[in-house]
């Protein structure tokens, strides 16, 4: 049961993970690979503010804004510095670990003896009831706000524009509309919701931990590719909640397969199980131009 | 008023691949025009559209458009008063959006992206009203993906979402080219109709001499980069096609095909 409800746990909060790298993969089809500087941005910034005795719900708002300066920093490289998309996420990738180093002044810090909104909502007498689920049910609730918003979000008008931007830059840019500064509005949107991951992911581990962030991009990649291909004859399921799933399913099946092996070989069955899923999901047919390179 | 002014424009300048297109070209569109262009491969024809849309750089010379110089203007802001529409179909439309979408998207141009919803329901009648007139049932699949849609129909649609909004000049890049015969004449009578009840300024580069010669008050045909042949609506009108065949052939011995 413990085991089941971890999986739930880490798959939901890495789902939010999930909303963001879907906004740029699927959307925008880019592929950004800041995520596995700016999951941890959310982490150091949220360690830091915690530490300062800061309350844990305004790291929430604080973590999403800084990723959506991450995000702009990404933007702003491959727009109009005309850097390629893949690089321009290296190079914030990169300099996010330093940034993160500062923010957090060490490269590991423990959060076991503050506050969290998880230890917070335990106080409380509703959610107390809740026992070992409380940390399943808050980030249930934090990833479906999540998952609302951006569902409402793509709805309006300027949402128009971003899923246009992806699809079809030409028609954005006859609608006079300058295609670079949608990307960078993607690309902030993405970051911002991959930084509140690291935000509640931390707060759960009660840790931050400055290699934290290394495979990121493979873990959402192969949420949002699980969920979307799974999902795909599903019509009546919008793609933001399949990607949610994606992200449950992929942890799952990361979980099983670290039963049998040592704690040591993580990173190389997230390897494998992600190729796993590109191979499945036949996406080198129906998408050649994608993450190549 | 589209004035091109002394325009220089140089492919791969110092490679050895090198290739003078235009050299001190001039040529005025004047409103209400309609200007169709015709001319062999490399001729000049979609460059000297992509130069007024801004969509490739000028070396030197003026773009002028209703006596302001707009050389310097970034391509996203002169289509404020341009439509366009290519000769890949799926270049005018947004295929993973539905048609309402897209036509909501279309019908938002130049004015604010902001957060308010997307598809404004009071609009929903005069988008299907729109879509009527092509005759292709498209007002009944509002909540279709356009990717479903046949190149035609995706083309019309294209059509329409370009001159949806207020603008004055029009940009046809072979817009028929890619759809088959009866299909492109019934997106060139759309055309037509679209151009007069808008009273729109429009350049159609065609490949097409029959639609050269029916549409437009105005003929020119464009040869390394100058336009060799402009005929006035009078002019025009007592030009055939075997006309035109002819000076194409002409060329075509001049450049020693």
């Amino acid at each position: 049961m413990s085991f089941a409800i971890s999986i739930l746990e880490q798959g939901l909060i890495y789902g939010i993970l999930a909303l963001g790298v879907y906004i740029t993969y699927k959307i925008l089809d880019f592929p950004d690979l800041t995520v596995d500087g700016s999951f941890p941005l959310g982490a150091a910034i949220t360690a830091m503010l915690i530490t300062k005795g800061v309350s844990p719900y305004l790291t929430i708002p604080i973590s999403f804004a800084i990723g959506v300066v991450a995000g702009i920093c990404t933007g702003v490289i491959h727009v109009k510095l005309k850097v390629r998309d893949l690089l321009s996420g290296i190079i914030m990738m990169t300099a996010l670990w330093t940034i993160n180093l500062y923010i957090a002044g060490t490269a590991n810090v423990p959060l076991f003896a503050q506050k969290t909104i998880f230890s917070l909502a335990s106080e409380n007498t509703l959610f107390a009831k809740m026992g070992t689920y409380i940390t399943v049910v808050i980030s249930l609730v934090v990833v479906v706000i999540c998952k609302i918003l951006l569902d409402l979000y793509l709805k309006t008008k300027s949402g128009f524009l971003l899923r246009a931007v992806g699809d079809n830059d030409v028609l954005v840019t006859s609608l006079a509309k300058d295609q670079g500064n949608i990307k960078i509005l993607g690309l902030a949107l993405s970051n911002g919701l991959v930084a509140l991951a690291g935000c509640i992911f931390c707060q759960e581990e009660r840790v931050f931990e400055i290699s934290m962030g290394t495979g990121t991009i493979v873990i959402g990649l192969a949420s949002v590719i699980i969920g979307t291909s799974l999902f795909k004859k599903a019509s009546f399921m919008k793609a933001t909640t399949a990607v949610i799933i994606g992200s449950i399913i992929y942890k799952l099946c990361v979980a099983v397969a670290i039963r049998n092996f040592s704690p040591q070989a993580m990173k190389l069955i997230t390897a494998v199980l992600f190729l796993i899923v590109l191979i499945i999901s036949g996406r080198k047919k129906t998408k050649a131009n994608g993450m190549k390179a | 008023m589209i004035e091109l002014q002394n325009i220089e424009k140089y492919y791969n300048p110092g490679t050895v691949n090198e290739m003078g297109l235009f050299h001190d070209f001039n040529f005025t569109v004047n409103d209400g025009d309609f200007v169709s262009v015709i001319g062999s491969n490399g001729s000049g024809k979609t460059s000297m559209l992509n130069l007024i849309c801004g969509s490739i750089p000028l070396d030197s010379g003026k773009i002028i458009i209703n006596g302001k110089d707009i050389s310097k203007m970034k391509e996203y802001k002169r289509y404020y008063k341009i439509g366009r529409v290519y000769q890949n179909p799926s270049m005018g439309t947004c295929p993973t959006m539905t048609i309402l979408e897209n036509m909501s998207l279309a019908d938002n141009k130049g004015k604010i992206y902001g957060l308010s919803k997307g598809s404004d329901k009071k609009r929903v009648t005069f988008y299907r009203e729109q879509l009527s007139r092509l005759g292709l049932g498209l007002e009944d699949k509002m909540d279709n993906l356009v990717g479903q849609l046949s190149g035609g129909q995706r083309q019309a649609m294209a059509l329409l979402m370009s001159t949806m909004t207020p603008i004055e000049f029009l940009i046809l890049d072979e817009h028929t080219a890619a759809l088959d015969p009866k299909t492109a004449d019934i997106i060139m009578e759309l055309t037509d109709e679209i151009v007069r009840e808008k009273n729109l300024t429009t350049i159609m580069v065609t490949h097409n001499l029959r639609y050269a010669v029916d549409y437009g008050n105005r003929l020119v045909m464009m040869h390394e980069g100058k336009a060799i042949m402009d005929k006035n609506e009078q002019e025009k009108k007592e030009t055939s096609i075997d006309d035109i065949l002819d000076r194409f052939n002409q060329i075509s011995i001049e450049v020693g095909n």
